[in-house]
């Protein structure tokens, strides 16, 4: 066969007396390009749907024009000046005019927002000299310090400059808990204002909590439904489908009717004798809450990819294994549970994936403690009006998720996830 | 599954041990959604069984939760339900006009995600694909993405949808997309694409690629093969993926609760209103209809697949 295709190939023609080789190179391509044609529809409606406004997500992190837009003047003078230099006429009347101007088109309390970020109390100081802006008259230097003394501070001017540039990574290292100093070098921030780092370890770690829990409690279930004949197991099947399928929402409002210290657990609890009445558990609005809720809730996503490694696993296998002499403990160790390994990796990575990044449950039973990142992201969004800051967050999640969703292709392979 | 014979007395023990575990852990994944149905029938406004309810009196139970999801927020209950007064109830009860709105979204980012998904299936599971990982890791993403970035990133992108194709010119004819109803439904078509993409993937790897062939030499064109022969035989897949596509529609509350206004309000986004105010148990009432309609598109699945096997002949075993 090598011989002829080596020798021949030149010589192979088709019916139209092209060479065949040719001939099949166009045709693959065309075939290709079919194939591709089918799939670009989509392709372009998620790129224009979910990738774009992501990528916009993430130019928010690192953009931020409320003080360049808007002060234009000492924008320019910043860009004119080298860094340190000591404000100059020039500077002073181009920072007077431009909260003229800002006052006037009521744009300044943006402006006082965006130092605000980098330099706490500046606010303040923006909103109350704009409102006495009209009556501002050279020399500008002697208004500006007559209206507040603070504007001499060399720090603020410092402040100032670095924001006066609309891409900042400042707002990545806020999600970060460091800040730059009045040089600009990068510090840590004070111990009392670090909560996102904390905030990023509890949430991995709650999700590595959750996923454990519901490996604890998938791995039997997804055994038993292996083992059991095939008309036993589509029944149980059933009993992890119907909460698969049941609104999110419902679910987290039974967990909050069940779990409420008026709730039926409690209840019962008192009912029974367990606990007292005046010792009711505080199951709910708090990180106990969200654990119980997740893992009721993510608990499908693990018992399905176990189970479809696990039931093509052949039973003979570890009757061999007892046969040979093995307890039933060394046998399930040593022969079955590595066969599930597989199964075991899929299902852990995608319950981490997705507790990592949950929001709804965390937001209406997790109270004060129970909250993740997601939610700092909605209250940045929804309340503080951060948006560069949540953005920057919301960059750092994705971050790490799709590195997780990297690792999952590589392991498991996006081909082989399965619902139900 | 059964204990074999040679079995020890501690196995036998282990086994029974574990049979009991897995019970509760069934209990556990199944009591918190049936639980809320009995409750649902509440006569008192309490989350718990009161004594009259645990001695089956029929005093103890009452419709009045229900009653309330068609009065919320100000349609009178205490006069005669005529015509008049559930043509008041169509348009003005808030859960309904939410239900009109869930239903209204769900069908049209279900249609678009099942048309864009299925076509895009049958090009993915070409052999021939080209880029078909990273194109594949693409269109699955949304499902992956947390979903507080995706409504974030959508927050943005709908305040000014053209903004980065401003040197068009045309960012002012643009508008903007949040509040309103093609904002949503563009946004829960997306989220809704990899379940179609993952349930028609599948069915298309059973799927003999030699009886398109067959179509072919036989002079059929593209659209009639694609019709008569490919359509038939995927059916079920699609049919399941739509109804994955309808239901994270269905459920989705998030996007709505960024992008949407007043107007788009819909079911998930009506309850989370009704679960972070007062929670009453007229959410119970609205929870047990849609655990209702879980059980039927569970029923309609089992019910395609069992069809599915037997059409390949996939006995049961």
């Amino acid at each position: 066969m090598a011989d002829i295709s080596a020798s021949d190939a030149g010589l192979l023609k088709t019916s139209d007396g092209r060479p065949l080789k040719s001939a099949l190179a166009t045709a693959q391509q065309r075939s290709k390009r079919r194939a591709f044609l089918l799939v670009l529809p989509l392709l372009a409606f998620v790129i224009i749907t979910f990738i774009v406004p992501i990528g916009q997500l993430m130019h928010q992190a690192i953009y931020n024009d409320g003080f360049s837009a808007n002060m234009p003047r000492t924008t320019a003078w910043f860009a004119e000046t080298p860094p340190g230099t000591v404000p100059d006429d020039a500077a002073w009347e181009a920072l007077a005019l431009d909260l003229k101007d800002a006052a006037a088109a009521r744009s300044v309390g943006v402006v006082g927002t965006r130092v605000n970020y980098e330099m706490s109390g500046t606010r303040s100081l923006f909103t109350s000299t704009a409102r006495r802006a009209d009556d501002f008259a050279p020399p500008y230097r002697d208004a500006l310090l007559a209206a507040n003394e603070k504007w001499d501070d060399p720090n603020l001017w410092g402040t100032m400059r670095q924001v006066s540039d609309a891409y900042s990574a400042n707002f990545f290292l806020a999600a970060l808990d460091m800040t730059r100093d009045v040089n600009g070098d990068i510090v840590a921030m004070p111990e009392d204002r670090q909560i996102y780092v904390n905030l990023f370890v509890k949430t991995f770690l709650l999700a590595a909590l959750i996923t454990f829990t519901c490996f604890v409690l998938g791995f039997p279930i997804a055994h038993l439904l292996a083992t059991l004949p095939m008309k036993w197991s589509n029944l149980l099947m059933i009993l992890v489908l119907l909460p698969f399928w049941t609104s999110l929402l419902v679910r987290t409002t039974s967990w909050m009717v069940l779990l409420q210290q008026q709730g039926v657990v409690n209840n019962t609890l008192v009912a029974a004798g367990v606990i007292g009445d005046e010792s009711r558990l505080q199951m709910i609005y708090n990180q106990t809450g969200t654990i119980i809720a997740m893992t009721h809730i993510l608990l499908p996503f693990m018992i399905l990819p176990l189970y479809s490694v696990m039931r093509p696993i052949p039973p003979s296998y570890v009757r061999a294994a007892r046969s040979l002499g093995a307890t039933s403990w060394t046998a399930f160790r040593r022969v079955y549970l590595p066969q599930t390994l597989p199964g075991v990796g899929a299902g852990s990575l995608l319950v981490f994936i997705l507790a990592v990044g949950y929001y709804i449950t965390p937001a209406l039973v997790g109270g004060a403690s129970g909250q993740l990142i997601s939610n700092l992201i909605a209250f940045h969004m929804q309340d503080s009006l951060n948006w560069s800051l949540a953005s920057a967050l919301a960059a750092l999640l994705l971050g790490a998720v799709l590195v997780l969703y990297w690792i999952y292709d590589r392991l498991v392979g996006i081909d082989n996830l399965k619902l139900g | 599954m059964a204990l074999p014979v040679y079995a020890s007395p501690l196995e036998r023990i282990w086994h029974y041990t574990r049979l009991v575990i897995c019970a509760l852990i069934f209990l556990f994944l199944i009591a918190p959604i049936l639980i809320i149905i009995p409750l649902s029938f509440n006569a008192e406004p309490y989350f718990t069984f009161t004594e009259k309810m645990l001695a089956f009196d029929p005093s103890g139970y009452s419709l009045r939760w229900y009653d309330l999801l068609l009065t919320q927020p100000s349609i009178p209950n205490d006069v005669p339900r005529d015509a008049a007064w559930w043509g008041q109830v169509w348009t003005e009860s808030a859960w309904v006009r939410a239900a009109k709105n869930s239903v209204l979204i769900g069908f049209f980012s279900t249609v678009v995600a099942t048309v864009l998904g299925t076509i895009a299936a049958l090009g993915l599971s070409r052999p021939e694909m080209p880029y078909r990982r990273l194109i594949m890791a693409i269109l699955i993403s949304p499902m992956i993405v947390p979903i507080i970035i995706t409504a974030t990133g959508l927050f943005f992108f709908y305040s000014s949808p053209c903004a980065l194709i401003g040197w068009t010119g045309l960012e002012p004819y643009c508008g903007r997309l949040t509040s309103s109803y093609t904002g949503v439904v563009l946004a829960h078509a997306t989220l809704g694409i990899p379940f179609v993409i993952i349930t028609v993937t599948a069915t298309l790897i059973g799927f003999d690629q030699s009886l398109n062939r067959a179509a072919a030499s036989l002079g059929a064109p593209p659209t009639t093969t694609f019709f008569k022969v490919t359509m038939p035989l995927i059916l079920p897949g699609v049919i399941s993926g739509a109804l994955f596509a309808f239901v994270t529609s269905f459920d989705e509350v998030v996007v709505v609760l960024f992008v949407a206004a007043h107007d788009q309000q819909t079911i998930p986004r009506q309850m989370w209103n009704g679960i972070r105010e007062q929670i009453s148990p007229a959410i119970l009432s609205v929870a047990t209809i849609l655990v209702v309609i879980s059980i039927g598109m569970l029923a309609t699945l089992e019910i395609l697949r069992r069809r599915s096997e037997r059409l390949r002949g996939v006995t049961p075993m």
